[in-house]
């Protein structure tokens, strides 16, 4: 059977299984994305109001996730999260394991990893933002709220993109390691026809390929969200 | 169960050390060709680079250990006894993946150099492997430290995934001591420190190396 019917749509093919790993693997990275944008901005928050402990908090997680090899953080968060759930379902009276899904763990520890990474770079995004809007906002008599939902969140949303972007990119590469928790995404579904049909280069090669295509579309995706959002903006000129 | 943690970094930092060390010469490669003007060695680099960044390093990792063994082509060549071993093939990978990250920084760290020290440079006559060797390498090599830390911390956390290959590092040995022991949490969470520990060397080393190659960027004591 050669490579085409390996790789193929038909009866012995592996092409849906990559397919649906493919999926499950976009699906996994936009809720470790999204997990970690809440963790982010969290502790972007922290550090940039100056209140002392929060933004020790905030460095010390930073730090912590930064310094730790994201296999050992999937697996940390696999079991450990199981065993949370099972002690929290102890105390509140059930008896027995309750485990927490795949899926969730995973996202949970895509998600844990790239806050860390993303705190900076809304930081960096919030600082990048004029002061006079912040000024002319407060002139205005906005509240936070209004504040925080008309001003600061697109501005820092827009100079954010380029980070963020680079960040997709990471949390799609780490989505690869939630394979040894046994999800179905697309490493592991290569890994699955790769020992049902002992063709590892060509099933190994296709998930690779999968991958570079999901990089590549992310990226233009990524460049017309940047062209949208800089729009008008004065560039330099270099 | 330290000890025996402790003697698996051996085969972690080795990986690392070696693929760093390969991944620079590669890198370096790659870069010249992709600022060499020469249209076909350019997209050759920037193909590498897109397929060595783009894919995830476990899938590499699989391609070259699980992948090219598979081969009856190569496993009658005279790579074979290098590609049998699973260290080798996963240093390879290893090599491979940081020399397209590397050969993205120092084409950075190149491009970065000022136009203007280049132009003096050549007003005073200086071209060629002197212009090179005199102006534009220490300067390149001052602005590619920063990702360079960087980088390099990621490969010291990358190694982990060698455990996936067979490999007896650090994160293999704490999962074994795990399996066998039934101690749920202490072998990673000594895993983890020993992981965070080398990341904080390596990276106060590197601090120590940018202060010490920008002395003119220091503050005076007067």
């Amino acid at each position: 059977m050669d490579w085409l019917t390996a790789l193929g749509f038909g009866e012995r093919g592996w092409g849906p299984a990559l397919v649906d790993g493919a999926v499950m693997t976009l699906l996994v990275s936009i809720a470790g994305l999204a997990i970690g944008a809440a963790l982010g901005s969290l502790v972007a928050w922290a550090k940039l109001s100056g209140a002392r402990i929060a933004a020790a908090i905030g460095e010390g997680y930073a730090a912590l996730f930064r310094g730790l090899p994201e296999l050992l953080v999937v697996y940390f968060v696999y079991f450990g999260s199981s065993a949370l759930l099972t002690a929290v379902g102890h105390l509140l009276g059930f008896e027995g394991f309750l485990g927490v899904p795949a899926f969730a763990a995973g996202a949970l520890a895509v998600g844990v990893i790239s806050g860390s990474y993303q705190a900076e770079v809304f930081r960096g995004a919030f600082l990048a933002v004029a002061k006079g809007e912040i000024e002319a906002a407060r002139s205005v008599g906005m509240g936070r709220w209004l504040m925080f939902r008309r001003i600061i969140a697109p501005q820092v949303l827009r100079f954010a993109i380029p980070g963020l972007g680079n960040l997709w990119q990471v949390a799609l590469k780490d989505s690869s390691l939630i394979s040894v928790t046994g999800l179905t995404e697309l490493m592991r579904a290569s890994q699955l026809a790769s020992n049902a049909t002992h063709k590892p280069f060509t099933y190994y090669v296709a998930g690779g390929a999968l991958y570079l295509a999901l990089t590549a579309v992310s990226d233009r995706a990524f460049g017309l969200a940047e062209a949208r959002a800089t729009r008008g903006m004065r560039r330099e000129t270099t | 169960m330290f000890l025996r943690l402790l003697a698996a970094l051996q085969v972690t930092l080795s990986v690392w050390a070696l693929s760093v060390f390969f991944g620079a010469f590669i890198g370096c490669g790659v870069t010249w060709m992709r600022v060499s003007g020469v249209l076909p060695l350019e997209w050759i680099a920037r193909a590498y680079i897109f397929v060595f960044r783009g894919a995830p390093l476990l899938v590499q990792l699989f391609v070259v250990y699980y992948g090219l063994s598979s081969f009856p082509a190569i496993r009658a060549s005279v790579f074979w006894p290098f590609l049998r071993d699973a260290f080798n093939c996963a240093t390879l990978s290893c090599a491979l993946c940081t020399a397209a990250y590397q050969s993205e920084i120092f084409r950075g760290a190149l491009a970065g150099v000022p136009h203007g020290q280049i132009e003096a440079a050549r007003a005073c006559g200086m071209s060629g492997f002197l212009l090179f060797r005199r102006v534009i390498f220490p300067i390149a090599l001052r602005q590619a430290l920063p990702p360079y830390s960087t980088e390099v911390i990621s490969m010291v956390k990358a190694t982990a995934l060698v455990s996936l290959v067979t490999l007896w590092d650090v994160m293999s040995v704490a999962l074994k001591i795990r399996n066998d022991t039934l101690v749920t949490y202490t072998p990673l969470l000594i895993a983890g420190a020993i992981y965070f520990v080398v990341n904080y060397l390596i990276a106060r080393a590197f601090i120590f190396i940018e202060q010490w190659l920008s002395p003119h960027l220091r503050a005076r004591s007067a």
